[in-house]
C-alpha cells in the first residue's frame, strides 16, 4: 500500500532560485493494483517516485509505504520497496550473480536464503546462462533482467518503477511490461511513471496525470474517459494538461 | 547490523576496485615497479656516473713552467692525470671538455720561491663539471703539498721549528656508524615517498567510488538499498584507505627489496657515504607508518569528500590534481635541510608528519611532538571524515546537475 499525503519538493536552483518540483501530491495505491503516473518530461514524476523510494526527502508532506512512514522510518520503507529506473544502473565490474547477491546482503538476508532466492530468480528470469558474466559485458535486455532480479531479491510488497522502458528496444521493454504485470498478479502494490500512453492503457488500474509538479486528475481509465468525454488517452491527457501550459508556450 | 553493512559495502568496493585497471595501476603497479625504479634507479645511476668519472684519467694542460723544472716535475708526478702540451686555446678546450683543467705556472716560479717572493699559480677549470672538479682537486692537492714542503724548507733554513706555522692540529672523529649517516640522508625521503604514495594510491578509488558512481548511474541504485548513507560512505572510505595504505606498504616493501638488490650489486662502489649503504631499522619504518596512518585517513576522507562533490570522473580529476600539488609541497618541506620540527609546525598537516618521520628515521624520538602530531593528524582526519559523511547525506551534492 502507498498513501502519499500532500508531498512537496522544493529545490534550490542557482539561476532560477526556488523551484517547486512537486506540489501537494496525494494519492493512494492499493496492493494488487498498478498506479500509473502520467506526465511530460519535467512534470515531477521522477521527483515524486524518488521521494517515495526515500532517495529524496520531501520538503513537506509525507507518505506511508507498506505501513512505514517515509520520514520517520526511511530504512523500513526501503526494506519493503523495490525501485527500478533507467538511472538505477548496474555495477559493471560485478557479475550478474554478484550484483544481485550484493543487494541481497544489504537487505540483511542470510547466505542460505540468498542462494535459494537467487537460484529461483535466475531460473524464472532465464538468467543462468549469463550468471557469471560481468554486467558491463551484458546486452541491454540482460542488464534489465539483472535489475529486475536486484529489485525482487528481497521480495518487496511495493514496487516503484520510474520510466522503466525509457530508451529500451521493443524486446527489452516487453520484458519489463511483462514483469510489472507479474508483480500485480503476485499481489504487490505497483506504481510506475511514464509518458508512453500505450503502456498506461495496457497496464494501469489507476492513472494520475501530473503536470508542473501538481497531480491534476486521477482515476481509472474508464473513469477518465467518462469524465472527459474522450476515448483516446492522449486526447484526455492533452485536455487535462493544456489549460495549465502558459499561453505563449502553446502558441509556439 | 551497522558494522556488518559497512563491511558488506567495503567488501563489494574492494572486489569492484580490484577489477578496475586504473586503481590497480595506481595501487599496485606504481609502488611495485615505478617508485623503486625511480628512486633506486636514480641512485644506482648516480653512483655509476660518479664511479666512472673518478676512474677516468682527466687531461690537464700545463701552461708555462719551462723556467721552473722543479715545480713542473712535482706536478707531473701526480698520478691519474694525463698532461697534454700547452696550446693557446686552452679556455676553449676546457669548455669543449677536451681537457678538464689547465695550470698556469708563472714564469720564474722556482726562482720566486727560492727568493721568497710572491707568486700565484692559476688553475683554469669548468665550474659545475664533475670531471673538471676531480682534476682540480688532484692538482690543488699536489700544489698544497708542494707549498707545505716549501714552507718546511724555509723554516729549516732559518732554524725555526716546523710547528711555527702549524701550532696545533684539528682532528675530527665521527661517532655515528656509517650506515646511520647515510640513513639520515636517505631517511628524509622515506616519509616523503610514503606520504606521496598514500595520496596517489587514494586518488583513483576516491574518484571511482564517488564521482565515478554518479557518472555510471549506480549511486541511485545503492541509495535505494536499506543501508544508511553513513554506512555506505564509511564502506567506501575504508576502501579508499585500504588503497592508500596498500600503495604505501607495497612501495616500502618493493623499495626495501630493490634496495638490498642494488646494495649487493653496487657493493664496494661509491665510497663510504654511498646512500645505498644506509640501513633503516624496522622499528623506524613501523613508527613512520604509525605516524602516517592518521594522515592516510585524512587523505582518504578528504579526497572522497572532494570527489563526491564532482559530477563526473573528469571533474573530480581536475579538483584532485591540484590537491596533489598542495599536499606534495609540505611533504617536500620535510626533506629540506635545516627545517626542524617545532610546536607551530606540528599543527600543519603533512609537513609535521614529514618532519617527525625524518627525525624518527634518523633514530631520534621526540615523544612530545610525536604525541602532538599524531593527535593533530587524528583531529584533521576526523574532521575530513565528518565532512565526507555529511556531504553524502546532502541531496544537492549527490544529485548535483
Amino acid at each position: 500500500m502507498i498513501e502519499a499525503e500532500r508531498l512537496c519538493k522544493v529545490f534550490q536552483d542557482k539561476k532560477r532560485g526556488q523551484v517547486r518540483a512537486v506540489s501537494e501530491v496525494s494519492f493512494t495505491c492499493k496492493p494488487g493494483q498498478i498506479y500509473g503516473l502520467l506526465g511530460a518530461n519535467g512534470a515531477g514524476k521522477t521527483t515524486t517516485l524518488r521521494m517515495l523510494a526515500t532517495i529524496l526527502e520531501p520538503t513537506d508532506g509525507t507518505a506511508r509505504i507498506a505501513g512505514f512512514d517515509l520520514l520517520k522510518d526511511p530504512q523500513g520503507v526501503r526494506r519493503n520497496v523495490g525501485f527500478l529506473s533507467t538511472s538505477t544502473a548496474l555495477y559493471g565490474r560485478l557479475t550478474a550473480f554478484e550484483m544481485v547477491q550484493y543487494f541481497a546482503r544489504l537487505y540483511g538476508m542470510t547466505d542460505a536464503a540468498i542462494s535459494k532466492r537467487i537460484d529461483e530468480l535466475f531460473t524464472r528470469l532465464e538468467m543462468n546462462e549469463f550468471r557469471d558474466r560481468r554486467c558491463d559485458k551484458l546486452s541491454t535486455g540482460m542488464k534489465q533482467k539483472v535489475s529486475i532480479a536486484r529489485t525482487l531479491v528481497h521480495d518487496p510488497p511495493v514496487m516503484i518503477f520510474d520510466e522503466p522502458t525509457n530508451g529500451l528496444d521493443v524486446m527489452a521493454a516487453r520484458t519489463i511490461v511483462q514483469f510489472i504485470r507479474e508483480c500485480r498478479e503476485n499481489g504487490k502494490t505497483v506504481i510506475f511513471s511514464t509518458h508512453v500512453m500505450s503502456e498506461v492503457e495496457k497496464l494501469c488500474d489507476n492513472i494520475g496525470i501530473i503536470h508542473g509538479g501538481r497531480l491534476l486528475t486521477e482515476g481509472t481509465l474508464a473513469g477518465l474517459r467518462e469524465k472527459s468525454g474522450l476515448h483516446d488517452l492522449e486526447d484526455i491527457f492533452v485536455q487535462v494538461v493544456e489549460p495549465h501550459i502558459p499561453k505563449e508556450m502553446v502558441a509556439s | 547490523m551497522s558494522m556488518r553493512n559497512t563491511l558488506i559495502v567495503y567488501r563489494k568496493e574492494l572486489t569492484d576496485s580490484l577489477r578496475d585497471r586504473r586503481t590497480l595501476i595506481s595501487m599496485v603497479v606504481v609502488p611495485i615497479v615505478i617508485m623503486p625504479l625511480m628512486s633506486i634507479g636514480i641512485t644506482v645511476l648516480m653512483i655509476s656516473v660518479i664511479g666512472k668519472a673518478v676512474q677516468e684519467v682527466p687531461k690537464v694542460m700545463i701552461l708555462g713552467g719551462d723556467s721552473s723544472p722543479k715545480a713542473l716535475a712535482d706536478l707531473k708526478a701526480v698520478k691519474d692525470l694525463e698532461f697534454v702540451p700547452a696550446e693557446p686555446d686552452y679556455r676553449q678546450q676546457i669548455s669543449d671538455k677536451k681537457i678538464r683543467a689547465a695550470v698556469d705556472l708563472p714564469s720564474g716560479f722556482d726562482e720566486s720561491l727560492k727568493d721568497g717572493k710572491d707568486a700565484t699559480v692559476k688553475i683554469y677549470h669548468y665550474s659545475g663539471d664533475l670531471k673538471s672538479g676531480i682534476a682540480v682537486d688532484k692538482v690543488e692537492n699536489s700544489l698544497n703539498k708542494y707549498r707545505d714542503t716549501t714552507v718546511k724548507l724555509r723554516l729549516e733554513a732559518h732554524n725555526l721549528p716546523g710547528n711555527l706555522v702549524d701550532p696545533f692540529k684539528v682532528e675530527k672523529e665521527n661517532v655515528a656508524p656509517p650506515e646511520k649517516v647515510s640513513g639520515a640522508a636517505i631517511g628524509g625521503f622515506l616519509p616523503y615517498f610514503v606520504i606521496i604514495l598514500c595520496l596517489t594510491g587514494a586518488m583513483y578509488p576516491a574518484i571511482d567510488l564517488s564521482a565515478g558512481e554518479k557518472e555510471r548511474g549506480t549511486i541511485e541504485t545503492i541509495l535505494c538499498s536499506p543501508v544508511s548513507r553513513t554506512h555506505i560512505v564509511l564502506g567506501k572510505f575504508l576502501m579508499v584507505l585500504t588503497a592508500a595504505l596498500c600503495t604505501a606498504v607495497l612501495a616500502i616493501i618493493s623499495m626495501g627489496v630493490s634496495f638490498s638488490v642494488a646494495k649487493t650489486y653496487m657493493a664496494g662502489r661509491g665510497g663510504a657515504d654511498n646512500p645505498l649503504n644506509a640501513s633503516i631499522g624496522l622499528k623506524a619504518i613501523g613508527a613512520v607508518f604509525f605516524m602516517v596512518l592518521p594522515l592516510a585517513v585524512f587523505f582518504a576522507a578528504a579526497m572522497l569528500a572532494i570527489a563526491l562533490f564532482a559530477k563526473s570522473y573528469k571533474e573530480a580529476q581536475s579538483y584532485l590534481s591540484p590537491l596533489l600539488i598542495v599536499a606534495i609541497l609540505p611533504a617536500i618541506g620535510g626533506i629540506l635541510p635545516g627545517v626542524e620540527i617545532n610546536s607551530r609546525l606540528a599543527m600543519i598537516p603533512v609537513l609535521s608528519t614529514s618532519l617527525i618521520s625524518k627525525e624518527i628515521v634518523s633514530g631520534t624520538f621526540h615523544w612530545n611532538y610525536i604525541g602532538l602530531i599524531f593527535l593533530s593528524s587524528c583531529a584533521y582526519a576526523s574532521a575530513a571524515l565528518f565532512i565526507a559523511v555529511k556531504l553524502f547525506q546532502r541531496e544537492d551534492v549527490l544529485f548535483r546537475t
